[in-house]
């Protein structure tokens, strides 16, 4: 099956960046309701606006091979880079991952996220996919960036946040 | 003539299997269902799809009103249905409320009590609850068992309080005189757990429990289906349990009341069809069950419910739960062949329910589902609305298969030879058992630009 790349495998078994680290500008805990799956993720935002860059992104999961891989590909995507380039790769995340298969993903944009191109098909499975990077975006908003032009969380996302501010 | 528990010939079993048109479909490019999740929804058998058609086909209409012959029909349908349901488990006809499933007919227990308004008068004090008053659960329960009564105890101010799991996926009594007292106002609990398959001693809890006075409230969703259950040797004060687990239609489900507490407890939903008299100011109720059943009733449901009833009668419902016991059995030997699953709940040669849930260490049950489905193979994955069980058993998520009676030995060991790939794929090294892959991770930071 296609589901399950080597790539995705090696990063659910060796989670890129992963733990909880200092500092961080704010802390979510997002829960998938249906499998009980978890993530605790900080994210450490410095600058402002338009300058404003992800120094850090540290998390803890429990979940399946799906989730954890692809936080883990969130991870290595986001940290070191502007929030707004932070943004537009979920957004083009998003995009594939809701596309029933239609959207193969762009490496140059989402990196190792392409190996989870095979998840859209299966349609039970995306918001293990989106677990992360749907938290990630909450404690973007919690850490004070303006995430409502770029990468608005849809009404319908099926993850429940339930955010801690530090 | 056929032995109560004499297995199915292949020839019966086949004939059985033939009566669910879905069994003929193929999932995932071409593969043959292997439906193990007749715990979370049966399949319906065609004498049921038959019935519910035939309904509307021939009388539909809104049943306890009119004057005209179809609502005549529908209302015999509907009342005939009832009798049914009722005679199935030993209660009289009165004595069944039906409702749109399990989780509603909790509900409509759980408010009716909190609905005893201060104002009643008379009122049974037995669904008044106060603070100082006790609910008592099971650690074990599904979420439709467990939800509704911390709801009430936050209404009401009466404290919740639950049953330990114990060893060898029972429940741990070692301190049931502490936790059933003459606080106890309401006892509710699963004849038969929807995960691990236990099968609570519910007649002696029940005794337990009226000796302290408090009314016992039974969710029998996995017990219906798969067991003999008649109300009177169980010794519960309601049942709950749903058509759709059961070969019947979802948007039915029952609940079964003793008829002297039905007759003074507080209704729940409240409308049309449940009154005796309104007048501007206030209204007054039918005699039950209508008083349960407000708004037009889901007759056609069922009508359905009742011709499942009959398709379960005439196969046998203690061949039935012998078939599904050696499948059970079947399944729970193949398991331990395998040392890298762990089955959660009682160990083999325990009397157990359909459900057979296991733990693949090192694999989250996500991904051991997606790896069963690419095969063919249907089987719930998550905590199965059943959280704080799956936290007391330490245990993220698990992998459930639950049987109804169209399945086989071959299905069974479809299962397992689709587990079998699960190893393989994530790289666990079953030799050793229990593998290295880590679903948490809370190491220092490695890299990163911080």
């Amino acid at each position: 099956m296609d589901l399950y790349q080597e790539l995705i495998l090696e990063h659910s078994k060796r989670p890129h960046h992963a733990g909880l680290r200092e500092p961080f500008d704010a802390e979510v805990h997002h829960i998938n309701p249906t499998c009980g799956d978890e993530v605790t993720l900080r994210v450490d935002v410095t600058g402002e606006g338009e300058d404003a860059v992800v120094t850090d992104v540290s998390y803890r999961t429990q979940g399946c091979s799906i989730s954890v891989a692809s936080t883990s590909v969130l991870a290595d995507e986001v940290i070191g880079h502007p929030v707004t380039e932070a943004l537009e790769t979920f957004a083009a995340m998003r995009e594939m991952l809701t596309s029933r298969g239609k959207v193969v993903g762009d490496e140059e944009v989402i990196g190792d996220g392409v190996a989870l191109a095979g998840v859209s098909k299966y349609p039970a499975r995306v918001k293990c996919a989106l677990l992360g990077w749907t938290a990630f975006t909450d404690a973007l908003a919690r850490a004070g960036v303006d995430i409502s032009n770029r990468a608005s969380v849809p009404a319908t996302l099926p993850t429940s946040p339930q955010g801690v501010q530090s | 003539m056929t032995s109560a528990t004499a297995p199915f010939t292949d020839r019966e079993l086949a004939a059985i299997r033939g009566e669910f048109p879905v069994l003929t479909r193929t999932v995932r490019d071409g593969k043959p269902l292997v439906y193990l999740d007749s715990g979370a929804t049966s399949h319906k058998p065609v004498a049921v799809l038959d019935a519910e058609r035939a309904f509307y086909e021939h009388h539909n209409a809104a049943v306890h009103r009119g004057a005209h012959q179809l609502a005549e029909e529908a209302t015999d349908d509907f009342e005939a249905a009832r009798e049914t349901v009722a005679a199935f488990i030993g209660a009289p006809p009165h004595e069944v409320v039906f409702t749109k499933n399990a989780t509603e007919a909790i509900n409509l227990v759980a408010y009716a009590f909190s609905n005893a308004a201060p104002t009643d008068d008379p009122k049974d004090e037995r669904f008044v609850l106060r603070p100082g008053d006790e609910i008592l659960v099971t650690e074990m329960e599904h979420h439709a068992n467990l939800v509704p009564w911390q709801e009430l105890a936050r209404r009401t101010g009466a404290t919740l309080r639950w049953i330990p799991l114990g060893a060898n996926g029972a429940l741990d009594l070692s301190s049931l005189d502490d936790l059933l007292t003459e606080r106890t106002k309401v006892f509710a609990l699963a004849h038969v757990s929807n995960v691990l398959g236990t099968v609570n001693p519910v007649t002696e809890l029940a005794a337990r429990a009226h000796a302290v006075g408090a009314l016992v409230v039974v969710d029998a969703c996995q017990s219906v289906p798969h067991l003999p259950v008649d109300v009177a040797s169980l010794g519960a004060d309601f049942i709950a349990f749903s058509g759709h687990k059961m070969y019947g239609p979802m948007g039915v489900g029952v609940l079964w009341g003793r008829s002297e507490l039905l007759e003074v407890m507080p209704p729940f939903l409240t409308g049309g069809s449940m009154i005796e008299l309104v007048t501007m100011e206030r209204s007054t109720w039918a005699p039950p069950p209508q008083k349960f059943e407000a708004g037009v009733p889901n007759a056609a449901q069922a009508v359905g419910l009742a011709a499942a009833v009959r398709w379960i009668e005439r196969i046998g419902l203690e061949r039935i739960q012998a078939h599904e016991a050696r499948l059970v059995d079947a399944l729970l030997a193949g398991l331990a062949d395998r040392p890298w699953v762990r089955v959660v709940g009682p160990e083999r040669g325990t009397p157990r329910g359909g459900a057979v849930a296991f733990v693949v260490d090192g694999v989250h049950a996500h991904d051991v589902g997606q790896v069963l489905d690419d095969a063919g193979v249907a089987v719930r994955v998550g905590h199965h609305c059943a959280w704080p069980l799956h936290r007391a058993l330490g245990a993220a998520a698990t992998t459930r298969a639950s049987f109804a009676v169209h399945n086989t030995l071959d299905d069974v060991a479809a299962l397992l030879a689709a587990l079998d790939r699960v190893p393989v794929l994530f790289g666990l090294d079953v030799e050793q058992g229990p593998a290295a892959v880590e679903l948490t991770h809370d190491e220092p930071a490695t890299a990163g630009a911080s």
